[in-house]
This record gives structure tokens, sequence and C-alpha cells, in this order.
């Protein structure tokens, strides 16, 4: 069941993430095409290869969103395809687009998340702050279950639901907030080696982290993404356009997804989260073992998210993550590097294209492209897409030739 | 041309019934709680739903339940998660896990944020909206 291997990034483009946005605003779709003829550059391919898109959704379109983009970049596709899993979009975008290369659809398939939210408004097109955004994607309109069962009880947004499992974690396992801590300061020293992370020459310690404001009890302030502005592409390739790109090719061996829930409220177990299936499936479809993965890149909008998606994809015992933590280093130097261009906790979330960066961490990785955070002999990663409140996962992996 | 802005008024945001969820709120109305079961299934389930989740089973009946529970799990809003919920100041974001077995997201109330444990029995707080027409089941530890 599954992939056979056989399409492979071939070129990506990851902005440089603004905490405040110093670019000229731009619309989405503008971005839209920036971003993928980057791809492309990088690739080395171009623009009349790609026969096929799959996009997040965009401020400029509330529907027939796939064919707006393909008329805007004049591309006559095969495939086109919007993905709705939040974080997990990214991740799950690369393995439909890795799907219908493999069937034969599509020699070539742009994955573009425009990640600036900021773009120009008008006196006549003012900005408007919508339920939506004051909610955390939390639906507040008639008939939706959140907006009767949780939005009125401020169960909403994303602080407070995460706060609330790593509550359930400590009840459970055990809580040790120094190996929390740990997690953001690995990563951190691992964004110090990655210009254009936002927070690229800024080391923290464990204290730093204990000693930010509490936010969602227990999460600190430094164990919660930053918002940022950005953006990323990726293109995906058949073996004919892998051997015209002038990368070495990142072949999708396997990928798993799980999607049972909105609200973690009505998680039959709380703390198994998707992953398990979905890193289940990828490792299954790869053929290959936890072991022989050279780093992994794991989505981490909260210090929670991480350790349990360490202990669901298998890496470590459930109830262990924070001993694993202890007893590892995560930095791209360490025994197992992990987030090695910061995380987005370090380097950035740039919005819904957030879980791009972890996409391209482990395509850079494997491409031999990672600078100064480069890990040695790189040849397997492990990628994992979270969204929602751990409710929505995914799990990609890939490998160089 | 000159624009004007109103900005919005931030009041806390109350549920409203539909027609199938109906019978869930005017139990509250009357301080009892109520939820439905679905009989193949053997399981109580929430929130409201026309058919059995996983199942579909078409046999979903609405039985009186007692409202006790444990606190599953919390967390303490040290920043109000939206700005209609900054008046409140911190609050007690809780599941409940009713006796008969699902999971209800609440609020809990009449506790110093300190004495809240994981696992501590909880009863209801029947909370009357009159202007709204609409009862909000809290919760608070019990004894």
């Amino acid at each position: 069941m599954g992939l056979r291997g056989e399409a492979a990034i071939l070129g990506f483009y990851e902005l440089p993430p603004e905490r405040k946005l110093a670019r000229e605003k731009t619309f989405n779709l503008e971005q839209w095409a920036r971003l993928s003829k980057a791809a492309l550059d990088d690739a080395g391919l171009d623009a009349t290869d790609i026969n096929g898109i799959v996009t997040p959704l965009i401020g400029e379109a509330s529907m027939f969103v796939p064919s707006t983009i393909t008329e805007y970049l004049g591309i006559d596709a095969n495939f086109a395809e919007i993905v709705d899993l939040g974080g997990a979009g990214s991740a799950a975008a690369v393995w439909r687009a890795a799907a219908a290369v493999e069937l034969g659809l599509c020699d070539a398939v742009l994955v573009t998340f425009p990640g600036t939210h900021e773009v120009p408004t008008d006196e006549r097109r003012p900005f408007v702050m919508e339920d939506s955004m004051y909610f955390g994607a939390s639906s507040n309109k008639y008939g939706s279950p959140q907006a009767e069962f949780e939005i009125p009880y401020a169960n909403l947004g994303q602080n407070g639901p995460y706060g609330q499992i790593a509550k359930r974690y400590g009840y459970e396992f055990g809580y040790d907030e120094l190996a929390m801590a740990k997690i953001a300061v690995d990563q951190r020293t691992n964004a110090c080696a990655t210009p254009g992370a936002v927070f690229h020459g800024k080391p923290i310690t464990a204290q730093d982290v204990l000693a930010s404001p509490m936010v969602a009890d227990p999460l600190h302030l430094l164990e919660i993404v930053m918002p940022c502005q950005g953006g990323a592409a990726v293109v995906i390739g058949n073996k004919d356009l892998a051997a015209k790109s002038k990368n070495r090719p990142v072949w999708i061996k396997g990928f798993g997804e799980r999607v049972p829930y909105k609200t973690p409220t009505y998680a039959r177990d709380l703390m198994y989260s998707p992953m398990v299936h979905a890193a289940d499936q990828a490792f299954s479809m790869a053929g290959i073992t936890r072991d022989e993965v050279d780093m992994v890149s794991i989505y981490d909008c909260y210090s929670i998210t991480v350790l349990m998606s360490l202990e669901d994809a298998g890496f470590a015992e459930k109830g262990k993550g924070m001993q694993f933590v202890n007893e590892h280093d995560l930095t791209f130097r360490g025994d197992f590097p992990m987030n090695t261009a910061g995380g987005q906790l370090s380097f950035g979330q740039a919005g819904i294209a957030g879980g791009m960066h972890h996409v391209i961490d482990g395509v850079r990785q494997i491409m031999g492209r990672a600078g100064e955070a480069q890990v040695a002999d790189c040849n397997r990663a492990f990628v994992t897409g979270n969204g929602g409140i751990m409710s929505e996962q995914t799990a990609l992996i890939f490998e160089g030739e | 041309m000159s624009t004007t802005y109103t900005p919005p008024a931030f009041t806390a945001p109350l549920p409203v019934p539909t027609p199938l969820t109906r019978p869930f709120w005017d139990a509250l109305a009357e301080h009892k709680v109520r939820i439905q079961y679905s009989p193949s299934l053997g399981e109580y389930i929430f929130y409201p739903r026309p058919l059995a989740p996983r199942t579909l089973a078409d046999d979903l009946q609405w039985r009186e339940i007692s409202g006790a529970g444990t606190l599953y799990t919390y967390t303490i809003t040290t920043r109000p998660v939206a700005p209609h919920f900054a008046a409140a100041g911190p609050m007690v974001l809780a599941v409940v896990q009713w006796d008969e077995g699902p999971k209800f997201s609440t609020e809990l109330v009449n506790v110093a944020h300190e004495d809240v444990r994981i696992g501590m029995r909880v009863k209801p707080v029947y909370c009357d909206y009159p202007e709204a027409g609409i009862t909000m089941l809290r919760y608070e530890p019990e004894a």
C-alpha cells in the first residue's frame, strides 16, 4: 500500500520570517506566484513543467480557490487541490502532490503556502477583524458545535486547549518543566546556526524559558510559537524532472495521516495523538525503522506538541518523552537532530506556512544545504504536520539517494 | 471619503440552541442534564447529533443524567483567550468527564486556583441568562 517513492522534492523556497512585516505588502495570490517562481528557480525547472498545484486557503477567495490560482499563474492543471488541515496542511499537501505524480496525473506539482497575512488594504476595502480571528479557528457560525459547546466556555484558540493537554499529560505521566524548556533551548541553538531565523543570534537558557510569562498553565511564553509573516513553496516532480533538477532529489517514501476530531475534549484518549497511526503508516510504507532516520522535524507550535509527537511517532516510549529529551542532544550536532533550523518556536511561524518549515527543514538537510546547521551524512528525514489542537496530523518520510 | 470605525463590543458569546440540540438546553433551563444515549452502541454521547458517532446508528434517545463527574483536565488562562473574555479575568478552562462517560467543555468556578486537581469530583452550577433565554452549565468542586 502506498507510494513507491518515485516522486521527489526538487526545489524549495522559504522566506525568512518577519515578526513585523518589513517587506512590501502583497496579496496571497501574488505571494503564490512569487514563492512558486522562486522554488522553480531553485529546482532549475521551468514553469511550463508544472501541471498540478496544491494550496491552502488563501485570503482572496473562500471558494474556487484552486482554479483562481491556476488561472492567476496560467497553469493547465490536471490536479488542483486545496487542503484545509491547518498546520498539517503542508505535509498533507506534499503527499497529495507525490500521489498525483506517481499516478501519472502530473509531471510536477507546486505546493505553495503564502504565509504573509498582512495584505494591502484600501479605504474602500478596509481590514475587517472577523470572528474567526478572535476565536482562533473555532467556528462561531450557527449550527457549529464549537459555537454552541466550546466558544461560550472560552474553549477556543490554541493556548487553552494545549494547556489542557499538557496538564493531563502531567497528571498521567508526571511533568518535568526543565525537559520541556530544553526542547525550546535546543531548538534555539539550531536557530542560532540558521541565518534568517527570527531568533538567530539570541540563545536562551532553560531558566529563560521558565522565567517567561505563564500563558496557559503549564505552558510559558517561550514554549509557544511566535506568529510571523513569511511563506514557502516546494516543487515536487517525477523521475525525469528529478534527472533535470540541479538539486539532490528528496524522494517522498512514506506518509500517514489521521483526522479524528476538531476539539480535543472529544478525543477518545487525549494522551495518544493521531500521530500514532500517521507515523506507523509512514514507516510501514517507507519500509524503514525509526533508527534509520538521520533527523526529524517535528511540528512544534508548543513544546507539548513536540513531546507527545516524539512519543506517539515511536521515538520515545509513552510517558518517557521527558526522559528522552533529557537524555538526548536535540541540536543539529547532537545524537537526535530535531528541528535543525530552529523549528517554528525559534525560526518563526509564518501562519499557515508554518508546516512548510518542517518540510523544508528535512529537504534542506537531505539536499546538504543546511550550512552551519548541516547534519553530517543526512539521508533520511521524518517530518510531521499538526493541525488544530493535535487533532489533524500527518507524517512524511524523505530519503535522498 | 472618510471611514468610521465602531469598536466591537466584546461580550462573552452565548450559545444559540438548534432544533436538534434543543432538548439539552431545555433540560439545563430546568437545572437538569439530559444527553443522548445509543442502545446499540451501549454508550452515552455528547454533543447532540442526529445519528450515533462511529456506528451512525439511528437509535439515539434522550436520557437524564446526574450531571456529576470528575475533572479530566484544565488550564488557567493567565491571558484572555479572546477580548470577549478579558473582563472575566483568569478562567479555569475545564474538561469534565461525566460519570456516564462523555466529556464536556466547561468552566470551573467557586474554587481557588491552587485547589484545582485533576480527578477531583465536581458538580453542576446552573447559570441562568434569562435575557438570552439560555442556561450555561459550569462546574464547582463537590462538597
